[in-house]
């Protein structure tokens, strides 16, 4: 027996997936050229699975004030907030951020998914109880297993079946925390959540939405669904990342709550790591203020969304239940998804193969997500390769009948 | 007693075959990963359906303990005289 030996299925499930073709988990880029065009194995490539929503990763000043930083406070903060202290860059960005959300607080860790392992762990503990949409990500759940609340799923995006299970435990002492997400990053569905915060007003509790795929996506400001939706006031944690739409690494969590900086002194994913980079930091900061300046990025961003999805829809493909910046193909099965997976990528589109369970319904996805920063001609051209692709490999026929999945 | 763990069983069975989409029979003896070859994503769905079926919540932490059919029918026992 060896340590290796409990993951021997997975290994061998891989090693299937890699000799179909290139390695879906596993792309080399030779280069990236802009925000949507890479090099891979010498061929341009679009990229259409990079969650680069507003196209900032190349935005000029934002690169500038990166380059400024790391030349004034060097190339890394070599410690944790906590031991080594906080650059004047950090107490900017958490105020830049408690001002964008219009809360009180705000704090930033060094990756979003540490901010979901901080926040979920710290905010509930012993006897409280911790309530998850059961489509949740990983980040959600991994929190969820580093506190000692007492976790219960409910049905994906069911506002019912939330009031059902909150119901059942109405008496039992401890808090509720109520977690859902903005978009979900699989298919690019929305959170019901006008219908959430009702049951939250009836039932009592706590609601955090992580508006990682939807901040500067979602609302006429950007800032996600919850503005979109109208019901800010009734989530009490926003959490967020910068490694989408703001085009970096790092997360965040904004509050109104009292003695939410106690976090600070308690949360230990936050406590226990090297804080982000002034690099990183000073970027961040430049592309929040683009998001904030720049709602045409938004409007841009969702015409592209609408362009691709239809385009799909219209080829004959399952795509998800609305258009977003996340169009989900669903696929019939594991190897048409990892042909027309491989067949892309050799026609120059990258987007990301999504394989049960990580995703709904133990269907096998081609999951795009696109950018501000792609052309019509680039939509275009995937959509011809697409239609291409999905006859030969009789996914759709030539009348465009939808595909039977 | 005997009644009831058969019963809870029944459930258990009826819980497992609805989320994989085929007829599962099970007993105390049942290793629910082994056996039923259920991963991590499939029991936490037929944990859902058994909380629906006898209306009570079975926190996911304490699953951490669960290798059997007849572990996951004591627990829901253990929970249900709780309530």
């Amino acid at each position: 027996m060896g340590l290796f030996d409990k993951h021997l299925a997975y290994r061998d499930a891989y090693q299937a997936i890699r000799q179909a073709g290139a390695d879906p988990f596993n792309v080399r880029l030779d280069a990236v050229v802009s925000p949507t065009e890479g090099v891979i194995d010498g061929r341009p490539t679009i990229l259409l699975g990079t969650n680069n929503y507003l196209g900032l990763t190349f935005d000029a000043e934002s690169i500038a004030a990166s380059v400024k930083a790391v030349q004034e406070r060097g190339t890394g903060t070599t410690g944790s907030r906590i031991a080594n202290g906080s650059f004047e860059a950090h107490v900017e960005l958490e105020h830049a951020l408690a001002k964008f959300y219009r809360r009180k607080h705000a704090m930033v860790f060094t990756t979003g998914y540490q901010a979901n392992l901080g926040v979920l762990s710290t905010l509930v503990g012993r006897g409280d109880h911790l309530i998850l949409d059961a489509d949740s990500h990983a980040s959600i759940y991994d929190g969820s297993r580093l506190g000692h609340a007492e976790v219960i799923r409910f049905r994906h995006n069911d506002p019912e079946d939330l009031y059902k299970r909150l119901k059942r435990m109405k008496d039992m002492p401890g808090e509720r925390l109520i977690v859902v997400e903005g978009i979900y990053s699989m298919i690019g569905d929305t959170a019901p959540l006008k219908e959430i915060a009702a049951v939250k007003r009836e039932l009592g509790g706590y609601l955090l939405v992580d508006e990682a795929h939807s901040m500067g996506v979602l609302g006429e400001n950007g800032r996600g669904l919850a503005e979109q939706e109208g019901v800010e006031d009734d989530v009490d944690f926003v959490v967020g990342t910068f490694s989408k739409s703001l085009g970096a690494i790092g997360g965040f969590c904004v509050s109104n709550m009292d003695d939410f900086d106690v976090m600070r002194v308690v949360c230990r994913p936050y406590m226990f790591t090297a804080s982000l980079p002034p690099a990183v930091v000073s970027s961040t900061l430049v592309a929040l203020k683009r998001l904030e300046e720049s709602p045409q990025l938004r409007h841009r961003l969702m015409a592209n969304a609408r362009r691709l999805y239809d385009g799909l829809s219209e080829l004959g493909f399952q795509t998800g239940p609305t258009a977003s910046p996340i169009v989900a193909v669903t696929m019939p099965d594991q190897e048409s998804a990892i042909g027309m997976w491989n067949a892309l990528l050799q026609n120059g589109v990258y987007l990301n193969l999504a394989l049960p369970p990580a995703t709904p319904d133990s269907r096998p996805l081609l999951r795009t997500s696109v950018s501000a920063a792609h052309t019509d001609e680039q939509i275009d051209k995937v959509l011809s390769v697409f239609a291409q692709l999905g006859q030969a490999l009789g996914l759709i026929d030539n009348q465009r009948q939808r595909v039977s999945a | 007693m005997k009644a009831v763990t058969d019963l809870t069983l029944r459930e258990i069975g009826l819980a497992a075959s609805s989320v994989l989409g085929r007829s599962v029979e099970v007993s105390d003896e049942t290793h629910i990963g082994r056996d039923l070859q259920v991963d991590s994503l499939a029991l936490m769905n037929i944990i859902m359906e058994l909380e629906d079926a006898f209306d009570i919540s079975i926190p996911l932490d304490r699953l951490a303990s669960v290798e059997t059919a007849g572990d996951l029918s004591n627990l829901i026992k253990e929970l249900r005289n709780k309530g």
